[in-house]
């Protein structure tokens, strides 16, 4: 809005709580990371911009009529559901998608009654990125410091859990790892544990990543470090004293989750032993024929997430799971922009994405500059979606009544020793601002 | 002091700074128009501060943590004269300096695009 006078955005959410993933996604005990939230609610506080919460757009209002009502409409919604193993026995019922796992632990009104079973001491985590890191970091992390805006809930179950040990397990190597440094240094260090890294998987890599690109190096060598290296006195000292540890197992790949006697729950898990043609980030894991099996009841499926059709009148492709477009315009839908997951798939950090906002917002630009977008044809904007939504019952939930529900939450949290306590009911959420 | 930030677009933004002060800080004392600029405030949670130094300039910063260097790991258009902003404190040796802030990826390839389209014609 900053490049433009007169632009005026309003923004709707299927939530009545804004900011998505970065109250839903980022771990608890990275606090920091949030801090964007003043940046968009700053952005939220312009008397040029609106935000309409409670609204679910292809089900209260549909994006054609959003588009008779704006000059532009941007989907920028996300990936709200998760990639599928597609073996035998993933819907066991200790098998959970780590996107499921993070919204119970997190306060997402979808997942709230999860019930994650945590009552054995192995879990295998299935994956090697940063939402296993941070899943495997929230099983193991001493109470204290989870004890942050987790969810009373959450915390009181992971209080009682017998969790001892997480491997992370990946159907590449070391050098395919998706997880970045800070992510993997932060569990190195976790107090109370010990990393388990098998020697074998390490040695001769300090060769390899002589030349790689110096993110990717120095990720490795800290791989190395700490599975070559003897650690230094305070290390040994905490590892030998872990009641928890944690370790990344490589080159496999599941091919079955195994039931317990009762059918119900899992009781381990078989996977293929790979090897790796090709090298760097496009290496292939193939199959050598050889099996394992590992031993373990709670299981988390952490392989990516997936974004959803939002309405059949937008073009989809099912295979990428994206909106087609070309810098963010929607191919063959003018008037019409995407930006963030559903435009890209769901990769990267917070720059990643605010990059790629701005990417699309510079479409909308020009395309308002150089005469795509008709200005001449004035559109009502909210005016007419307040009128459609009253006739259908719905209720949007405004930045103000957001700040109530903010408010309440710290209130909360305060008695607590939490910086807040989230309400993870929406029905509760719309009663304290009587909707 | 002055310090002078050189915009993706080519502008050049001079700032008033005060000695000891994060370039960070500058850049938000001074609201300079630099899009999504320091979206941690300071915390080494992002790379959104990422700046490119003169080399001379560079070789005489304070030196980086891992900390930093694993932040700056994350940012586009990484150099070797690259620091994050929110890290280097503004020294009265520095009066006068300018720094770059660095060209998005998106924004080449959108330099990309529109070559193209000249090509095809």
């Amino acid at each position: 809005s900053a490049h433009h006078r007169l632009a005026r955005v309003d923004i709707y959410e299927k939530l009545p709580v804004p900011f998505g993933l970065v109250r839903f996604g980022v771990a608890p005990d990275h606090p920091e990371v949030k801090n964007v939230i003043n940046t968009f609610t700053q952005t939220a506080h312009s008397d040029r911009c609106a935000y309409y919460g409670n609204v679910t757009i292809g089900k209260d209002v549909m994006v054609k009529e959003l588009q008779r009502a704006y000059h532009a409409v941007v989907l920028s919604y996300g990936a709200e559901d998760n990639q599928i193993l597609g073996i035998p026995g993933e819907n066991l019922s200790t098998v959970y998608s780590a996107r499921a796992f993070v919204g119970w632990y997190n306060g997402l009104p979808e997942n709230r009654d999860l019930k994650p079973d945590l009552s054995s001491e192995t879990a295998v985590v299935l994956g090697q990125g940063n939402v296993a890191l941070d899943v495997a970091r929230v099983l193991l992390s001493p109470l204290d410091i989870l004890r942050t805006d987790i969810t009373e809930g959450s915390l009181a179950a992971i209080a009682c859990s017998k969790v001892k040990r997480v491997w992370l397990v990946g159907r590449r190597g070391p050098l395919q790892v998706a997880f970045t440094i800070k992510e993997l240094r932060e569990m190195i260090n976790l107090p109370g544990t010990r990393p388990l890294l098998d020697p074998a998987d390490f040695t001769g890599l300090g060769d390899v990543i002589k030349d790689v690109p110096r993110p990717r190096k120095r990720l490795t060598e800290l791989m190395i470090k700490s599975a070559l290296e003897k650690p230094g006195e305070k290390e040994a000292a905490r590892w030998a004293s872990a009641t928890k540890e944690w370790g990344l197992k490589f080159q496999r790949s599941p091919l079955e989750v195994l039931p317990a006697a009762d059918g119900k729950q899992a009781r381990g898990i078989r996977m293929a032993v790979t090897r790796l043609e090709g090298s760097g980030e496009s290496a292939r894991a193939v199959p050598t024929g050889e099996v394992e099996e590992l031993e373990c009841r709670l299981i988390l499926s952490s392989i990516g997430y997936r974004s959803l059709p939002l309405d059949s009148s937008i073009p989809f492709d099912p295979k990428l799971g994206i909106i087609p477009n070309s810098l963010g315009r929607v191919q063959g839908a003018p008037g019409l922009y995407c930006s963030g997951w559903v435009k890209r798939g769901p990769t990267g950090v917070i720059i990643t994405t605010m990059n790629d906002s701005f990417d699309t917002a510079q479409s909308v630009l020009e395309d308002l500059q150089m005469g795509v977008l008709n200005l001449s044809n004035s559109k009502e904007g909210f005016k007419s979606v307040r009128s459609i939504l009253h006739s259908r019952g719905v209720h949007p939930v405004t930045f103000s009544d957001w700040e109530k529900i903010d408010a309440a939450e710290v209130a909360r949290g305060k008695l607590a020793g939490k910086p807040r306590e989230k309400i993870v009911d929406p029905q509760e959420m719309l009663q304290l601002i009587s909707h | 002091m002055t310090v002078h930030f050189i915009n993706r677009d080519g502008e050049r933004l001079t700032a008033t700074a005060k000695e000891g002060e994060s370039l960070l800080e500058v850049v938000v004392n001074q609201n300079l128009g630099i899009d999504g600029f320091g979206a941690c405030e300071g915390t080494l949670a992002c790379s959104t501060c990422h700046l490119i130094f003169e080399e001379d300039v560079f070789q005489k910063l304070d030196t980086i943590t891992d900390e930093e260097l694993d932040m700056l790991d994350l940012a586009y258009g990484l150099t070797d004269t690259s620091r994050l902003g929110c890290q280097v404190c503004v020294k009265k040796a520095m009066d006068g300096l300018t720094v770059q802030v660095p060209v998005e990826v998106a924004d080449m390839r959108r330099e990309l695009e529109v070559e193209n389209s000249k090509i095809k014609g």
